[in-house]
């Protein structure tokens, strides 16, 4: 079987844009702290590389355009996300409604981060976005404030999977506030140098890479700060299963499944089952923010 | 013309593998190739579990012998998905590793019950032929009612294994229930 390599398939451009990303990244965020954000799970030769375009924009999990994982590819085309704002409020001294143009606004930089998925896959996403907390600082934050809340669109017009009871519609994730002031928590406006497509969350997400995928909510309309614990979409259909925290743990099953190890996007029907990192890798970053909890409790 | 029946039942039975047997050539197994063998294979032996169930309804309601003739093949059939199903399984996703994998079959409860299907089909797949039936005689009747067991294991796999029953598990679960109530509604008519 004929095997692309993520060079025959990245166009060029971008591609050596991001092999100078990548030495950028080696030196200038060494300085700002994070200079051992892994990009990759160390070990096997091929992995630093990130998952092409086509599977980045074709494998989804993005129920609201249906549970099949081509689905958001084939619905999302003629998505709205124009006009839009998103509100932050709640908890603030200051309650802002910002167009959508303003916050594209903000200085965007490339930031390959890898998703793993509740399912057992990952990815490496070379996404475009800044950090939640520059969003945040805008709206100055009570002392209350101890939750963040993201809330995703509700349009059953158009996102045909709102129509069923499969999840409580609208979508509702959320972070701890220091989670959300972490500077790995990223707000997406889009991936391999283009704006966000649709059927990744346009036009706005926010991505969160120690945590499994359905954390990170995507077409935000709202931003909650709250006092109270949000009650997350997941977590209110299967509390069992799915945790306030999510954080990707190797030594916390899942009830129905294991979680020690992962399958790669995009690699042939050859290659093995890869370890899944405690945080995802990103440990060295994030783990400060649970010391003294038990993660096994608070999955 | 009938004799064209079971050679072509049996090269349409062969649909999934064409299916795969393409993908694989023209590199069109998606993302997750592994994945998608497990979860294909996996399906079409619901598919053919749900399909040998059928046969007997359908000589009720069409009053033809025809259909039973082709139970046996689509049974077989089932068994031969579900162990490339199982083999695909053990095999490509967690390369013959049997302590994750044992490891698996006794906490996961939708393995175990997966496993325990394919388990249960096997004893069925050996008394499958006609002397078999000579031999067994009463016993094989009740050794085959052993179908019933495993396809409720097995549409339970596939509800127990999916993030949400939507909407494939529910298919096959309203599917699966029909059938099983023609059997309760079929019975108390013979009682009467």
């Amino acid at each position: 079987m004929k095997k692309f390599k993520h060079s025959e398939i990245t166009p060029e451009k971008i591609y050596n844009k991001r092999r100078s990303f990548i030495k950028s990244m080696g030196y200038g965020l060494g300085s700002i702290a994070f200079s051992s954000v892994p990009l990759i799970n160390a070990k096997a030769s091929n992995l630093n590389e990130p998952t092409s375009y086509k599977d980045i924009t074709t494998y989804n999990n993005y129920y609201e355009f249906g549970t099949g994982k081509g689905d958001p590819h084939r619905r999302a085309k003629n998505f709205t996300t124009r006009p839009w704002s998103v509100i932050i409020e709640g908890e603030v001294e200051k309650p802002l409604e910002l167009p959508i143009e303003e916050i594209l606004a903000i200085k965007s930089e490339e930031r390959i981060l890898k998703l793993r998925c509740v399912e057992g896959w990952s990815m490496v996403i070379p996404w475009l976005g800044f950090s939640l907390s520059e969003l945040l600082n805008k709206v100055q934050i009570k002392s209350s404030a101890k939750f963040v809340e993201f809330e995703t669109v509700y349009n059953p017009e158009e996102m045909v999977g709102q129509r069923y009871p499969v999840l409580n519609w609208p979508y509702i994730e959320g972070l701890r506030l220091d989670e959300a002031m972490h500077p790995l928590t990223t707000v997406v406006t889009g991936l391999y140098g283009k704006p966000l497509p649709n059927q990744n969350g346009a036009p706005l997400r926010i991505f969160i890479p120690w945590k499994y995928g359905f954390k990170s909510a995507k077409s935000i309309v709202k931003i909650r700060l709250k006092k109270n614990m949000p009650n997350t979409a997941w977590k209110n259909a299967s509390p069992r299963e799915y945790g306030f925290y999510s954080n990707v743990n190797p030594e916390v099953d899942h009830p129905r499944w294991s979680q020690a190890t992962e399958r790669v996007i995009g690699e042939s029907i050859l290659a093995p089952r890869i370890k899944t990192l405690m945080f995802n890798g990103y440990g060295d970053e994030v783990a400060h923010l649970y010391s003294g909890m038990d993660l096994k409790k608070n999955y | 013309m009938r004799n064209y029946f079971k050679p072509t039942v049996f090269l349409l039975s062969l649909w999934p593998i064409y299916i795969i047997a393409y993908q694989l050539i023209y590199n069109k197994l998606g993302p997750e190739p592994v994945d998608r063998i497990i979860n294909h294979f996996g399906e079409w032996t619901l598919i053919f579990v749900l399909l040998t169930l059928s046969m007997t309804p359908l000589r009720k309601i069409t009053n033809s012998l025809e259909w039973i003739k082709f139970r046996r093949m689509l049974g077989l059939f089932a068994f031969f998905y579900a162990s490339i199903h199982m083999l695909s399984y053990v095999g490509l996703d967690y390369r013959f590793d049997f302590e994750p994998l044992i490891d698996d079959v006794l906490k996961k409860k939708f393995i175990f019950i997966g496993f325990s299907a394919w388990l249960l089909l096997i004893p069925l797949a050996i008394t499958s032929s006609d002397k078999m039936v000579r031999i067994l005689k009463k016993n094989w009747k009740k050794l085959h009612q052993l179908i019933y067991v495993i396809s409720i294991f097995g549409v339970l796999h596939f509800i127990w294994l999916s993030k949400t029953i939507f909407f494939k598990p529910l298919i096959f679960l309203i599917i699966l229930i029909i059938l099983l109530l023609f059997r309760i509604n079929f019975k108390k008519f013979n009682l009467s």
